[in-house]
């Protein structure tokens, strides 16, 4: 087992664990912190895939801003406890079987399908340098595009969040 | 310390699709709209994961560069999503969706 495989099997258990403490922790400040550890562990998969520059920007968009966002929101509702209702197990027995069987469908749809992998790709594709490029040449119109639409996030976000919209 | 050369694809596939449906679950069962909206970040993570995997394996940079357009809509889904909830928190209350059912049939 080479030590690539053991970084990707301990990751993706970190993940998917976390993952699922996230669903069924009852303190919602454990969930979000749960949720920061299954980013770190993707942003470790985003390495291995050799896409540094995505791995940088996704601990900082997600663990950084994100999170942040939602402790705070948290913590001013003050739910900072175990107190929460939960559905009823009937319900959660529905929904637990229903995730199952989305999982199964989408892995019998993989299952059989022949994709042609590209070992000898470019490992460089993943940089800085080639992402820049691509991203400024070929999807300038969608990065503009995409800062009108933080401009119109802002502005919605400090509407909605007035005490008195008079 | 490559992983196109010793992981198999599939890896990618099915660990994309565990972390999308338990998103899924997580969206069915709880009754906080903040851990649904938490759960729906975790499936778009999923979605993530598997187009830079996708994009690696196939040796197109587009994938991530998507993946990149991706976190910018959804850092601003965040942001407008939870200015509506603390709205709706001011107003109801509560945070619970089986309290906030006005819009239900």
């Amino acid at each position: 087992m080479s030590i690539t495989l053991i970084i990707f099997w301990f990751l993706s258990f970190l993940a998917l664990i976390s993952a699922a403490i996230v669903v069924f922790a009852k303190n919602p400040v454990h969930s979000v912190l749960f949720l920061i550890i299954t980013f770190f562990a993707i942003a470790g998969h985003y390495l291995l895939l050799s896409a540094q520059f995505l791995a940088a920007v996704h601990i900082i968009v997600y663990a950084g801003a994100i999170m942040v966002l939602f402790l705070y929101v948290i913590m001013m509702f003050n739910l900072n406890k175990e107190t929460e209702p939960h559905k009823k197990p009937l319900i959660k027995f529905i929904a637990v079987i229903a995730a199952g069987l989305l999982m199964l469908t989408l892995v019998a749809a993989f299952k059989g399908t022949e994709i042609t992998v590209v070992t000898a790709a470019d490992p460089s594709i993943g940089s800085v340098e080639t992402l820049g490029k691509v991203l400024f040449k070929e999807f300038l119109l969608p990065f503009e595009v995409s800062s009108i639409l933080f401009l119109a996030a802002m502005v919605g976000a400090v509407y909605l969040s007035k005490k008195d919209l008079n | 310390m490559e992983a196109i050369n010793s992981i198999p694809l599939n890896y990618y596939i099915i660990l994309s699709t565990a972390l999308f449906c338990i998103g899924a679950l997580g969206v069915m069962t709880r009754r906080n709209a903040i851990i649904m909206f938490m759960c729906i970040e975790l499936m778009l993570n999923a979605v993530n994961l598997l187009m830079v995997a996708f994009s690696r394996y196939l040796g197109d940079s587009n994938g991530q560069v998507f993946v990149f357009f991706i976190m910018a809509v959804a850092a601003a889904e965040v942001a407008v999503g939870l200015a509506i909830l603390i709205m709706i928190y001011r107003n109801a209350n509560t945070s619970d969706t089986e309290v906030l059912n006005e819009l239900k049939w």
